[in-house]
């Protein structure tokens, strides 16, 4: 207002504004997030998630055991027990003569000679060749290449770390070990990493073409959304459990394997965009509906009425109220995306060895079961890991639901 | 209180044009039913040729039963319905189905006091917020100053603007109908569409929300296109009615004439509907009790809307539209507004 404005009218406006500061509201997310906490289900679930990936961030720095160190002779199913264990010690692995620590010594000690030698060197080709000779070197003999399959930067900084810290010392087998004598345990964590993985990144995925595509089609409506939700149905109509077994086939087919492999894609990656793309169709009718209700509401409306433009209208009034759902359907998807990678990895489809995930090695697990001898281990714990992170999502999921309706809350 | 704001729009130049006209005003919603292979077509005609004017510093009222296009009519004037044909002509320029972004400035001028506060307001954002939009969307003032005019505005309609960052679900019906009502004058418009603003709260509540609206009309000058079904209510606020039957006005007029000596037959029976507060003096009444049912807006009238239910009705308004004199008070009837 342009009347009105003295000093004194401008101050006392000034000290409401401070006043007002000492006043908050209770938004809805804070109102939803003091229910939830009052679910002990939920919380206890949460707690659970949050150490769990921390867990599996972790896994490289924790003192396990090699998860692809095979002993054929020796520990063949070895039930769990506490007998320790020396990393890099066992008999039948790779570096007999010594420690982890020792060969690791033993490594830098002729990586540093070759490097001394390349540095006397004078002629620049040689002094290439030894380069190229030092990599593969790394590569095929380093200790930690030999214990873990292809290591990130990060992880590779992490397991520095834990030899620093733990030296030699591995947990003890306690989860026993499998048909080739590797370690469950270790398993377990390292495909905990694949598992949880597989079903962040496929739902964020199906988080982000559902949520465009429901959220385009609900807020056009008309003929755009007519044509856009026949599309959605069509695909839902194709059995989709078919279209990935045909996917996965067709890309596990070795020729188009090195192919891709030349680009630089991952089969691993593929794998979750193919799940993403399959499981963003419920995603998008659940927006597309949210949107088309809520464009109805007044007040868009009256934002429309204030002359609000359309993208002030979708992220300031629509996407806040969408959310609600989107995060609860969200941590519903994650354990189906988590329980179909377990399946097809349980059909030989999915995760492929040396690569772990859970559904791998319930796989595993089952083959190993036979009617003379029960190896009992191999099949409960990976199963105890999916089931209790599944059980997990979904109370959080439950709770989250009943924290976020709407329809709970006393809208006067 | 310290707030002393004045609008620019003085309310004494009454020889100037009409701060709204709205001409032969049509609002249609096409509709398709039956089969797939035989399908009908047809409008609803939820607006059907709906003419007047609203002046400065005045209040029209329009009333009518639910259904029969009051706020479809407010909604078509502020462009959040396109409408069929008409004119809607505000201080002499047309502004009749702009799009968004040439209506903008124009939004300034007219803004709109939703009917249902509980749904009119963002349930995710801060009051100071909701107030602030319009403010933001126009860039009128920003940052700390946005804040400041945000508590001017809640002062001015009577809430405690130290609430500024609660949330809609912590205030009660009325306070959130103050809220709406501030957002609506965050512009600082001439003219207020109100759609039935006070229809969802309580009476004692209803009262408080009317007296707000006509001491801000008095303080701003204000201009304010009322729209409710409620006759008593109209009658306290608006200087001007219109009684509105099945998208057409039938009856306009000063409201205590219109209230003293209705023209319409529909008007006659809706005022003899209002529940009077004397036993005696409702008992002594004669209560005019329509019958049938309110015809559906998909047909096409020849005659007079009304005629099916009325009890003058001569073969007449059967066959001949009547039409709205253009006097100060009139009705559409041929019955009645012969003489």
């Amino acid at each position: 207002m342009n009347t009105g404005k003295d000093d004194r009218d401008v101050k006392l406006l000034e000290q409401i504004l401070d006043e007002s500061k000492q006043v908050q509201g209770v938004s809805l997310w804070q109102d939803a997030w003091k229910r939830l906490r009052r679910n002990k289900a939920a919380m206890a679930s949460m707690a659970t998630l949050c150490i769990l990936g921390i867990l599996a961030f972790l896994t490289p720095l924790l003192p396990l055991q090699s998860p692809i160190d095979k002993d054929l002779n020796n520990r063949r199913f070895l039930p769990p027990s506490l007998e320790t264990v020396v990393m890099g010690q066992r008999d039948g692995l790779k570096f007999k003569d010594g420690r982890l620590t020792a060969q690791l010594a033993k490594f830098e000690d002729e990586i540093g000679e070759l490097r001394t030698k390349q540095r006397s060197e004078s002629d620049p080709d040689k002094r290439d060749a030894i380069d190229e000779q030092i990599e593969n070197r790394i590569e095929v003999e380093h200790p930690f290449n030999q214990l873990w399959n292809e290591l990130d930067s990060v992880s590779w900084g992490l397991c520095e770390l834990r030899v620093s810290i733990f030296g030699d010392y591995a947990i003890p087998s306690i989860f026993g070990t499998d048909q080739l004598g590797r370690d469950l345990l270790a398993r377990v964590f390292w495909g905990a990493r694949v598992s949880l993985i597989v079903g962040i990144v496929a739902t964020l995925v199906s988080l982000i073409i559902g949520v465009s595509y429901g959220a385009t089609a609900g807020y056009f409506g008309g003929i755009v959304d007519t044509i856009m939700m026949r599309i959605v149905d069509v695909l839902y109509s194709i059995p989709f459990f078919f279209v990935v077994i045909l996917i996965m086939t067709f890309l596990g087919d070795d020729a188009i394997k090195k192919r891709m492999n030349e680009i630089g894609i991952d089969q691993i990656m593929v794998f979750y965009v193919v799940i993403g793309a399959i499981y963003w169709l419920t995603m998008s009718r659940v927006v597309r509906g949210q949107v088309l209700s809520l464009k109805e509401e007044q007040f868009v409306e009256s934002a429309r009425t204030v002359g609000a433009s359309s993208s002030r209208i979708i992220f300031r009034h629509l996407v806040p109220n969408v959310l609600g759902i989107v995060i609860v359907y969200l941590t519903l998807t994650i354990p189906s995306v988590m329980l179909f990678e377990a399946f097809l990895s349980f059909l030989g489809m999915g995760v492929s060895p040396p690569d772990v995930s859970w559904g791998l090695l319930l796989k595993d697990g089952v083959d190993a079961l036979s009617s003379v001898k029960l190896f009992w281990w191999v099949v409960v714990f990976p199963g105890a890991a999916l089931a209790a992170t599944l059980f997990a999502l979904n109370f959080l999921g439950d709770g989250l639901r009943d924290a976020l309706d709407p329809r709970m809350k006393n809208r006067d | 209180m310290s707030t002393q704001i004045q609008s620019d729009a003085s309310a004494n130049r009454t020889s100037d044009p009409p701060l709204l006209q709205v001409n032969d005003l049509r609002v249609y919603f096409p509709f398709s039913r039956g089969s797939l292979f035989r399908p009908e077509h047809g409008f609803i005609r939820a607006v059907d040729g709906l003419t007047f004017d609203i002046r400065e510093g005045e209040t029209l009222g329009l009333v009518g039963e639910s259904g029969c296009g009051k706020s479809t009519t407010a909604r078509a004037i502020i462009n959040l319905v396109k409408p069929t044909s008409g004119q809607v002509i505000l201080e002499g320029t047309d502004i009749t189905g702009l799009n968004d972004r040439s209506m903008l400035p124009y939004r300034r001028e007219v803004q709109m006091v939703f009917q249902d506060p509980f749904a009119s307001l963002n349930p995710r954002m801060t009051v100071g917020s909701i107030i602030g939009e319009p403010i933001a969307v126009h860039g009128l003032a920003k940052g700390k100053d946005r804040k400041l005019e945000v508590i001017r505005l809640m002062e001015l309609v009577g809430l405690n603007p130290r609430f500024l960052n609660r949330y809609p679900h912590e205030f009660s019906g009325g306070q959130r109908q103050r809220i709406g009502i501030a957002r609506a004058l965050a512009v600082q418009p001439k003219l207020i569409l109100c759609d039935e603003p006070v229809s969802a709260l309580d009476v004692s509540i209803q009262a408080q929300i009317i007296n707000l609206l006509m001491d801000l009309q008095q303080r701003l000058g204000l201009s304010y296109l009322f729209i409710a079904h409620d006759l008593s209510v109209v009658r306290h606020i608006a200087t001007r009615v219109g009684v509105m039957y099945l998208g057409r006005l039938v009856e306009l007029g000063a409201a205590a004439d219109l209230y003293r000596a209705p023209v319409h037959p529909y008007t006659e029976a809706l005022l003899s509907a209002v529940p009077v507060p004397d036993p005696n003096a409702a008992a002594a009444r004669e209560r005019i009790v329509l019958s049938g049912e309110v015809p559906s807006p998909d047909k096409q009238y020849v005659g007079c809307a009304f005629a099916d239910r009325c009890w003058l009705a001569e073969d007449r308004c059967r066959t001949e539209q009547p039409s709205l004199a253009t006097k100060d008070h009139a009705g559409a009837c041929w019955v009645r507004a012969t003489d």
